[in-house]
């Protein structure tokens, strides 16, 4: 079998486990309203999560996103106050201006030869500070586009609501799926993870990759901002912190590398759900702390650290016994 | 003539690399490019590949010049190359990289059955047949150097360059490539063979070419060279200052160090050595025959997996540098730049670097101190700098080798490893450094030097010890000591 997918196998291996696990506690943890729940819970969080993973992909990081979701809610709730803009032509308008930062945060990055890391820190603050100067209140979005947006749904049977947001999100990972395995681009961001200077005497473009790769992670982070604000109804510059190292830790549970170059997009989407998973237990149980949520997804990426370097050692290993076999 | 070179010239500030130099290539031949290390080889290559841009002379390829801007640029005109490492991504399947950047497509998206079948496809024409599917890296080096060549071949069709394809694979798989480098011969590339493994070249080249110094020295049939004079082409007698071999008059010398069945897997086979107080043994062969490797072992950089080390006192640690520096030794490295000296800081601190380490952090040296042992050192050794605290990456080659020999002499190490101490070095530094060894051998202190350069190690050493293939072969002690007993014994056989 080949190795390089059996951290997305432990994944989903993990998931129905724990899935099992609680139904056999709370048989209603299989109802369609849960699921519906999982998904639009977590939406916002999946579609940031995606761009995460190619730029994780590609040997980067992406420290601002959590920042520019903030910023898009504020922008956005900002704007259709103040304004008689309709809500479509400010999505478009922040889409534009959040690729736009992730891209000129690539074109540095590769540019200057900077660690992805302090780039996307400065990012991080900037993004924050825009949102605190449009308002350091909480901004409530009262649109009649954002109350159909907000009741739009599909009722599934069992009366789960499936979201239009939670839809998006599922969306946004076929996008990503497409993206990541089956275009050129993406066979050039694995490359890029797996070793600069192979991939550039492989052929690929690395300037162009990388920000292309980014200026995809900030489109992310910006519809992910949009969904957000559906969500919760409004714009808060303090929301969000913390919400990039959710994201790492949902691509490393979903079995992506981040180290880079190895990982899938199907992976990070089963670690989302994780996530959520772990989290609607809790709210289940009703007794437990909230803080077990942090405590669970901290075991799991230790365990999914260790898994990989087991898995690296296991496979040099059966190359060592190949080798000796050959002779 | 498929590929013809002429006149080609490139400098490097300071350095004049390639000198004037010629080279052609056949249709349907291997041909064997050989040097040591800085004879210009790699770049030769490299303005081949368009990772250099000549600075003069022409490149002719089927008749027509051309001027490779880039590594794509030169697969497109025909010309590929297939490195030591480094060739491919190890994280992708095998039928992604050998079609990356030409995946077949369909509606805009990579079609992932008719790449495989391409992939199977070109692996069928070298007689293989693996699962496309799985990652590179799960595969042994030898067949991804194959994978690397069919890429190579499938991208420009040319011209092959194999620069030192063989050196991290053992004797069947050196088999295995060989097989696909003749049947493509027999295709009608021209293909360019870098190795310093010589049986390798004598096996399966048509041609060879030995570049010296950044100068062809010679273009010759391989069947009508005898391995001596390839190596005397190689290692030329060039330093014309040969001091006279004076070491026979020291006589024996009390043992000091005894190393015993020292041996690393896959690196350097087990060996035995003794060092005498006040002696020097040099290690002579060529790139690649395990002489750096040994030095390793001996200093704890890379652990033996058999064999002891004692001294008269008894046995001795040396599992890690540090453990090694505790028992006595010092090591100069072969890389400088990389491994030698620390370029952003000062002659003074580099100076002080190692006496400081072994004190403790927590005791630092006294400024005072620290200045009266630079300001020794820059005279003892006669290091050409306005002052101390100048940082050692402006100064020269030779100074910046001498600063790290002061780094060890403060130390006062009983035995010292010196890994090619005049590389790079001016001729002048080379005979200073060369009398330095004298003269700490006169105090008492041992030696081990390794060097490429023939007259050097006869001018120093009151042995020579010979390695091939990361053996250790023979030893030369007294008047055996010479330039030709030498080449005999590097170039010997595994039958003479």
């Amino acid at each position: 079998m080949n190795t390089r997918a059996l951290p997305l196998y432990v994944t989903i291996g993990i998931f129905l486990l724990a899935y099992l696990v609680f139904w056999l506690q709370f048989p209603n943890i299989l109802s369609t309203r849960v699921v519906g729940n999982l998904l639009t819970d977590n939406a916002y969080l999946g579609i940031v999560a995606v761009g995460m993973t190619l730029v994780i992909l590609s040997g980067g990081i992406d420290l601002s996103v959590g920042s520019v979701i903030a910023f898009s809610g504020v922008f956005i709730a900002v704007l259709l106050r103040d304004t008689g803009l309709h809500p479509l032509a400010v999505f478009a308008l922040l889409l534009m201006l959040t690729t736009a930062f992730g891209a000129g945060m690539g074109f540095l990055i590769d540019r200057l030869a900077m660690p992805a890391f302090i780039v996307t820190l400065a990012g991080m603050f900037l993004a924050r500070g825009a949102a605190y100067i449009l308002s350091i209140d909480s901004v409530p979005i009262q649109h009649p586009f954002y109350q159909a947006l907000q009741g739009a749904y599909w009722l599934m049977p069992g009366k789960g609501r499936l979201t239009l947001i939670g839809v998006l999100m599922v969306l946004t990972f076929v996008l990503g799926m497409i993206v990541a395995h089956k275009t050129r681009f993406g066979a050039s961001v694995y490359a890029l993870g797996g070793g600069e200077a192979a991939a550039r005497l492989m052929g690929v473009r690395q300037g162009r990759t990388t920000v292309l790769v980014y200026a995809f992670s900030g489109a992310m982070a910006g519809l992910s901002g949009i969904v957000f604000s559906v969500y919760t109804g409004s714009g808060y510059s303090l929301a969000t912190v913390g919400t990039e190292l959710t994201a790492i830790a949902a691509v490393v549970i979903g079995g992506t590398l981040l180290t880079g170059g190895a990982g899938y997009m199907f992976g990070t989407f089963v670690g989302v759900l994780t996530m959520g998973l772990i989290q609607t237990y809790i709210v289940f149980d009703g007794s437990l702390s909230s803080w077990w949520t942090k405590i669970v997804i901290g075991i799991l990426l230790l365990a999914f650290i260790l898994l990989q370097k087991g898995l690296l050692k296991l496979s040099q290993m059966r190359l060592a016994q190949e080798a000796t076999r050959g002779t | 003539m498929l590929l013809t070179i002429r006149s080609l010239s490139k400098t490097f500030p300071g350095t004049l690399a390639l000198d004037e130099v010629d080279f052609d290539l056949r249709a349907g031949e291997v041909h064997a490019l050989l040097g040591e290390n800085g004879a210009g080889k790699s770049t030769l290559i490299k303005c081949l590949t368009g990772a250099y841009r000549r600075d003069g002379g022409t490149v002719l390829l089927d008749g027509t010049e051309i001027d490779p801007r880039s590594t794509a640029h030169a697969q497109e005109l025909g010309i590929g190359t297939v490195y030591q490492e480094v060739n491919l991504l190890a994280n992708l399947t095998v039928a992604q990289n050998l079609m990356f950047g030409r995946e077949p497509r369909r509606f805009g998206l990579i079609d992932g059955r008719a790449m495989r079948r391409q992939a199977r496809a070109m692996l069928a024409q070298y007689g293989l047949d693996l699962d496309v599917d799985r990652d590179l890296g799960t595969y042994s080096v030898a067949i991804q150097q194959i994978i690397a060549i069919a890429r190579a071949v499938a991208l420009s069709g040319k011209v092959l360059i194999l620069d030192e394809p063989t050196a991290s694979l053992d004797a069947a798989e050196v088999r295995m490539v060989f097989d696909v480098v003749r049947s493509l011969r027999e295709r009608g590339l021209g293909i360019v063979f870098v190795s310093h493994f010589l049986d390798q070249v004598f096996e399966l080249t048509d041609r060879v070419t030995v570049l010296r110094n950044g100068r062809k020295i010679v273009t010759a049939d391989t069947a009508s060279l005898d391995r001596v004079r390839l190596i005397e082409h190689m290692l030329g007698r060039e330093l014309e200052d040969a001091t006279a071999h004076e070491a026979i008059a020291r006589g024996p010398r009390p043992p000091m160090l005894d190393f015993s069945g020292l041996g690393r897997r896959g690196t350097i086979e087990p060996f035995d050595l003794a060092v005498g107080q006040g002696e020097v043994v040099g290690l002579a062969g060529l790139l690649g025959s395990g002489r750096t490797e040994s030095a390793e072992l001996l200093f704890g950089l890379r652990n033996a997996h058999s064999g002891t080390a004692t001294d008269q006192q008894g046995p001795l640690d040396l599992r890690s540098p540090r453990s090694a520096i505790a028992a006595g030794f010092g090591f100069v490295p072969e890389e400088r730049k990389t491994d030698g000296i620390v370029a952003d800081l000062s002659i003074r601190e580099n100076i002080i670097l190692g006496l400081q380490a072994r004190r403790g952090w927590a005791r630092p040296i006294p400024r005072a101190e620290q200045n009266r042992l630079a300001d020794d050192y820059i005279k003892r050794l006669d290091i050409r700098t306005s002052g101390r605290e100048k940082r050692i990456g402006e100064l020269s080659g030779g100074n910046q080798q001498k600063v790290v020999l002061a780094r060890w002499l403060a130390m006062n190490p009983r035995f010292l490893i010196l890994d090619e101490p005049t590389r790079g070095i001016d001729v002048g530094a080379h005979a200073e450094i060369v009398r330095l060894i004298h003269q700490l051998v006169d105090q008492g202190m041992s030696l081990l030097v390794i060097s490429s350069e023939i007259d050097e190690l006869i001018a120093v050493s009151d042995r020579v010890i010979v390695l091939r293939d990361r053996r250790h072969v023979a030893e030369l002690t007294g008047d055996e000591i010479a330039p030709g007993r030498i080449m005999q014994a590097i170039a010997a056989t595994e039958a003479a």
